[in-house]
């Protein structure tokens, strides 16, 4: 009620500034918001590397024999900490994955964009959001009861190898390779396919000739997507690969790879001690080839034509 | 052999590969549900967990993902839709704004169990909290942020111009148009993307491990104190969630009827996540429904 008594001069000044403040206080908030995005970004990136440098800085560890280096020993006698074996497996399984998951996901995008688009796409759209809602572990829960024995029945092996943890990682990057392939492919310019068409190709000649060769930064981009999901996946694959430390010599073998070791030993180390530095140290290694893929992704995506 | 042919070929093979995925998640939900949901009973959701003996439940770990899920949300939901908005209507076209879409996809292409190493790093031991709810959640909202300011940014950009133009027009300033105008018509989304990236915090547990913990203390439901140390609503209590509680019974555990808590708890854990995707949808659709004129 106090309003009232104010001049209707005074009522609109006031109103004026309240509104004046009330851009900046929103102002504040959002660029707030913008900048502690930044700076997460920026304190991890120093933590992280701070703190994986220690092991070479503080404790001394020769850099490139801790990337090259087969010997994982760390409560030896004389420790020795070469972390190829992981290096190597998290590899992979990316790459293994990778090729099981490339071929199935963009011919599962060519069938709902190419084939069938009007039911296809219905049936498939749900399916893959499904499949991107069963949560990692769950994933690695039947990998390893349903899989492992699997596998150790009928192939060979102890069950828990390389080959089960690619299995299990297809299968989670497949919607991800599958969306953004499927996103590639409705974008391309229908006269593509018209005029192919008009040429008297066939769907299978149009599809390899020209979608596919139009749309294949773009197909890559969703591929390697799918790897860096791959590369960092931590829990599904250490419940199913066996994480031991040799080196795997066939894809039946037990193998380990970054995110497993890091799983699996973080709790158990003291924290400051030379073996749990060693384990910050593989999760820089995770923290570089994040930044890798990116640059990756962001140089395929300079190369997009259409 | 003709070119006909090869495409017929080729158009089988697609179909079977189509085919292979559905039966690929038929198979994943049928094992799931045929053998969880026998076990889940509501004494298996309201007996708490054993760490030696056989037949115990679930009941605090659920409790603590939605807990530890809500917390998470208290943190994302103004964050993201503030640097949503910045995003969509402050951001001018310069490095820095390059600089944060960057910054956007690192945070979003992390493996989570780099975010939780972050997290043991900074919210366990600079802070000193130890493993504790608010430190679980605070990796998480690193995890999520992305998510959530993608989600605003792009709800933001599908309101048309003239709706803004127009508040602009009458005379309204921009954070008032924003607030008023913007935000009200892109809710619906907001909220669908929100609603869709708690079904994802639900069933992270690598973020966890190092923040939250693998244990819970004895809870007492009666306890409403939140800063009591046996009270559920505690934020600096460990807290082991639903999804960590399936990674540590399979990996580390010691109870006899692994398989079964596991079983169970799978079950539980991508209903939940289900019914959030299903929610998502819903009350998205309903909203919109209710604040426009469309049928």
């Amino acid at each position: 009620m106090k309003n009232k008594e104010l001049s209707a001069q005074d009522r609109l000044i006031l109103s004026k500034k309240n509104r004046r403040l009330d851009e900046v206080r929103g102002k504040i908030y959002v660029t707030a918001a913008a900048l502690i995005m930044i700076s997460a970004t920026i304190a991890i990136t120093i933590f992280l590397g701070s703190k994986g440098m220690q092991s070479f800085i503080t404790n001394g560890l020769n850099i490139f024999e801790f990337i090259t280096s087969t010997d994982w020993n760390p409560v030896g006698e004389n420790p020795s900490f070469g972390a190829f074996p992981f290096i190597f497996g998290s590899f992979a399984v990316t790459f293994l994955s990778a090729l099981i998951a490339a071929p199935l996901g963009i011919g599962a995008a060519i069938f709902m964009t190419e084939i069938a688009p009007s039911w296809g796409r219905k049936i498939l759209q749900p399916v893959i959001e499904l499949l991107v809602g069963i949560p990692s572990v769950v994933y690695g829960f039947i990998g390893l009861t349903v899989l492992v024995p699997f596998l150790r029945d009928n192939i060979g092996g102890i069950g828990f190898s390389l080959l089960a943890g690619t299995i299990v990682l297809s299968i989670m990057i497949l919607p991800t390779v599958i969306s953004i392939s499927t996103d590639a492919l409705a974008s391309l310019p229908n006269n593509l396919r018209e005029g192919s068409y008009a040429l008297g190709a066939t769907r299978w000649q149009t599809i390899r000739k020209v979608l596919l060769k139009a749309a294949m930064p773009s197909l890559l981009t969703a591929v390697v997507l799918g790897m860096a999901r791959a590369f960092g996946e931590a829990l599904a694959v250490q419940m199913v690969i066996g994480n031991v430390r040799e080196l795997p010599s066939s894809i039946l073998d037990a193998s380990a790879t970054l995110t497993t070791i890091i799983t699996l030993n973080m709790g158990h180390t003291t924290y400051g001690s030379l073996e749990n530095n060693t384990l910050w140290s593989m999760g820089l290694i995770l923290l570089v080839m994040s930044f890798a893929f990116i640059l990756f992704i962001r140089y395929l995506s300079s190369r997009r034509k259409i | 052999m003709s070119s006909k042919a090869w495409d017929k070929i080729a158009t089988s093979i697609f179909g079977a590969i189509a085919f292979l995925i559905v039966a690929i998640l038929i198979a994943l939900f049928g094992y799931i549900l045929t053998k969880g949901l026998p076990v889940v009973t509501w004494d298996f959701l309201t007996t708490p967990s054993s760490t030696v003996r056989a037949g115990g439940g679930i009941r605090d770990q659920l409790f603590n993902s939605f807990y530890v899920l809500f917390i998470t949300m208290i943190f994302t939901v103004p964050l993201g839709i503030g640097g949503g908005i910045y995003m969509a209507e402050y951001a001018k076209d310069t490095k820095l704004t390059g600089f944060i879409r960057t910054c956007i996809e690192v945070l979003a292409s992390l493996p989570s169990i780099v975010i939780g190493m972050f997290g043991l790093l900074v919210f366990v031991n600079l802070t000193g909290w130890g493993y504790s709810i608010i430190g679980g959640a605070l990796a998480l909202t690193v995890f999520n942020l992305p998510v959530m300011v993608r989600v605003t940014e792009d709800a933001l950009r599908t309101v048309p111009r003239d709706q803004k133009e127009a508040s602009l027009a009458l005379g309204m300033t921009k954070w008032h148009t924003i607030k008023t105008i913007l935000v009200p018509i892109a809710f619906p989304s907001i909220l669908t993307g929100a609603i869709l990236a708690s079904g994802r915090v639900f069933g992270e547990a690598a973020a966890l491990l190092f923040t939250a913990g693998l244990s819970t203390p004895r809870l007492d439901y009666a306890n409403w104190n939140p800063f009591a140390d046996n009270s559920p609503l505690n934020v600096f209590r460990p807290a082991e969630t639903l999804a960590v509680h399936i990674w540590s019974v399979n990996t580390q555990g010691i109870i006899p009827d692994v398989e079964q808590v596991a079983n169970g708890a799978s079950a539980v854990l991508v209903i939940s996540v289900l019914l959030f995707n299903l929610a998502a949808r819903g009350i998205g659709a309903l909203i919109f429904k209710k604040m426009t004129a469309s049928k």
